[in-house]
């Protein structure tokens, strides 16, 4: 056997990260009631963004900074349409998606051959010490830890903050919410941000630590991925988390069972993420979808 | 070229032959080409593009080049033909295995049009194939892969489960145990062309179970990063030459060079001798070339390739010479023996030593 566990434990992490992050925007923005199908679009926007950022400025700090502002951007498009032009959500995010594709592209050229600054590896102090766990958890770079961060944070703001209730109710009952008070577009619009920064870092972290380089379409439908995830996991975060580590995980395992050669078909070892995402997620399931998913809001209603 | 200059392409057509101009009134041609990837893709289609670009070089204004980026493999590719023709291309360029079946289907509604298909088997009266013996390349890495190595495991990322891929992975690790007979080869499906984050986790999955050497059939730099990134890998450039990683990790290379024919081949239609043909060239005429093989290789194993390579070349060598036996230990080649075209052609078999199994 050539697999070595720690190693592949390790890469699981790496690999789950991108979906992680736009999963958990994308869980945000669901959760305030709007469906926002142009994850790819975002991603993909983020990846060419941080990577022209990061290249320029040789910082990979700056990158995924740039990242983010860039997938927060193309998402204010989509909440300009959709919230105050009151445009279909499902064609507005599909349109987004094309046109993240297009506009990466095109902002893209001239980036190819260039190889992208070192995102460094930041092991915890004394953590990262453990024997195998060190390895496995804490020797990592400051995005997977931060990707970690925004999941605990998310799910802290949703149950225990207020802001959060306000932005659950927003999701589960528009109307309701809009005669209480609360500014419906606002909160929306916020959301959206959110969802479209995190998509952004999630994209970049395809092109900056992951492949890193710049190729046209670098994402290749993770963002699509990420979108399933978070129906799978019925709006939770924990369970989104378990939904994104468990898609990388089969990822990596496959990769490495081929490498393997064990005598399984490669056919199914193709399959398996997919299989093994969706009957984990489903057979945990339970809960269902905000009340006012994907529903336009006008306040005259 | 995008979609739009395309339509653009396709009414300024459709109006000459409203007002019943010949298209070719000056003798001008209009080459179509169509492209499974981005041109900057860094690998496969980049260098057909860059070939074509040669191309329209040699020919000046007598050619017309349109082409179409990203075109999906399977029925969708049948619509973008079926829209280059009706642009009033004269010959067209299909550069993808999956494109055989579209190009069939296209070239019977349109009679007048010249097909050409890379890497397919399907032949028509106004269909050409053409691919490159992509096999002698992979004898030479093979060889020094064999050479190289330190851990003894060799990881290959194959792409898609046709038999050039086939031929690729069996020539390659047959010169690898030629000279190294504890050589061990490690194969990553990723049922895609190009796909850099998939291509990136095979390289990193092969380099963290010990291969100290990674050859790709993919098209993008990514698995030459991730060697990089590890250190003390080595990688072979795939289509293009990809120096921009060598010396290290980048070695040495597998070059397509298209250019040749594709001169001979609109030559032959603006003569009006153009007929169907079946090429299959290798070394000996270019098509395939070798990237220079770079000075992290010791000297011995350097001259032993090039060796190979010019005995190759001069068609003094064939890589698949038997003796060699399938993969369930029986014969295949005898002593001596030497494939023939049609058995490389549809090869769908390892060779015996390889693990594992070829998806169906």
């Amino acid at each position: 056997m050539d697999i070595n566990p720690i190693l592949l434990a390790a890469a699981i992490m790496v690999a789950s990260t991108p979906i992680l992050l736009a999963a958990i925007g994308e869980l945000v923005v669901e959760r305030a009631g709007v469906l926002n199908l142009g994850v790819e679009g975002m991603m993909i926007t983020g990846a060419v963004v941080g990577f022209i950022a990061a290249h320029e400025s040789e910082s990979a700090t700056l990158g995924f900074m740039g990242a983010a502002l860039g997938g927060a951007a193309v998402s204010v498009i989509f909440g300009l349409l959709t919230q105050f032009l009151l445009t279909n959500q499902v064609a507005t995010g599909l349109a987004l998606t094309l046109f993240g594709v297009g506009l990466s592209a095109l902002v893209g050229q001239g980036y190819e051959t260039t190889t992208q600054v070192p995102v460094p590896k930041i092991p915890i102090p004394v953590l990262s010490d453990i024997p195998i766990i060190g390895t496995i958890l804490f020797r990592h770079d400051a995005m997977v830890y931060l990707s970690l961060l925004i999941v605990a944070g998310v799910f802290v703001f949703l149950t225990k903050t207020r802001a959060g209730m306000i932005l659950r109710a927003v999701g589960e009952n528009h109307d309701a919410a809009h005669a209480l008070g609360y500014k419906v577009r606002r909160v929306r619009m916020m959301a959206i941000m959110f969802g479209g920064a995190c998509a952004g870092l999630g994209g970049a972290y395809i092109s900056l630590v992951r492949v890193p380089q710049w190729v046209d379409n670098i994402t290749a439908g993770t963002g699509w991925i990420a979108l399933a995830i978070v129906v799978f996991a019925s709006w939770k975060p924990w369970r989104l988390l378990l939904g994104a580590y468990l898609f990388g995980g089969v990822t990596a395992l496959q990769i490495n069972i081929q490498a393997e050669g064990l005598d399984i078909p490669v056919e199914y070892l193709s399959m398996s993420p997919y299989l093994a995402t969706i009957l984990v997620l489903v057979v945990i399931s339970g809960g269902r979808a905000p009340g006012s998913l994907g529903k336009i809001f006008h306040a005259s209603s | 070229m995008n979609r739009r200059s395309l339509l653009a392409a396709g009414a300024t057509a459709a109006f000459a032959a409203v007002l019943g101009a010949p298209l070719r009134a000056n003798g001008k041609i209009k080459v179509g080409f169509i492209y499974v990837g981005p041109i900057n893709d860094g690998g496969w289609t980049q260098h057909h593009h860059h070939s074509a670009k040669e191309m329209v070089e040699h020919f000046g204004d007598a050619v017309d080049l349109v082409y179409q980026e990203n075109v999906p493999e399977g029925p969708d590719a049948e619509r973008a033909i079926t829209q280059m023709c009706l642009g009033g291309a004269d010959i067209i360029f299909t550069t993808s295995f999956g494109f055989m079946d579209p190009t069939i289907n296209v070239a019977k509604k349109f009679p007048n049009v010249k097909f050409e298909h890379a890497t397919g088997y399907k032949q028509a009266d106004n269909v050409s194939v053409y691919s490159a013996r992509f096999y002698e390349g992979r004898a030479i890495q093979g060889t020094l892969a064999g050479r190289v190595t330190k851990t003894n495991k060799v990881g290959y990322i194959a792409s898609v489960p046709i038999p050039e891929v086939v031929r690729g992975i069996n020539s390659a690790f047959i010169h690898a145990r030629k000279v190294n007979p504890n050589v061990e080869f490690k194969i990553v499906w990723i049922f895609e062309w190009l796909n850099p984050a998939k291509e990136a986790d095979a390289a990193k999955a092969l380099i963290e179970q010990g291969c100290d050497v990674v050859l790709q059939h993919t098209d993008s730099t990514a698995p030459h990063a991730a060697a990089k990134e590890a250190g003390g890998v080595y990688t072979f450039g795939q289509a293009a030459d990809m120096a921009e990683y060598g010396p290290m990790p980048r070695i040495s290379s597998i070059i397509d060079n298209w250019a040749p024919y594709y001169i001979a081949r609109v030559q032959a239609a603006l003569d009006g001798t153009w007929s169907s043909v079946n090429t299959w060239d290798g070394i000996s005429t270019g098509m395939v070339g070798i990237g220079e093989i770079s000075d992290a290789v010791p000297a011995d194993a350097k001259a032993e390739a090039e060796a190979m390579r010019d005995a190759i070349a001069a068609g003094e060598y064939h890589p698949f010479t038997g003796p060699i036996n399938k993969q369930d230990g029986s014969v295949w080649l005898a002593e001596g023996e030497i494939a023939d075209d049609g058995a490389l052609a549809g090869l769908n078999f390892y060779v015996e030593g390889i693990t594992g199994n070829i998806p169906s």
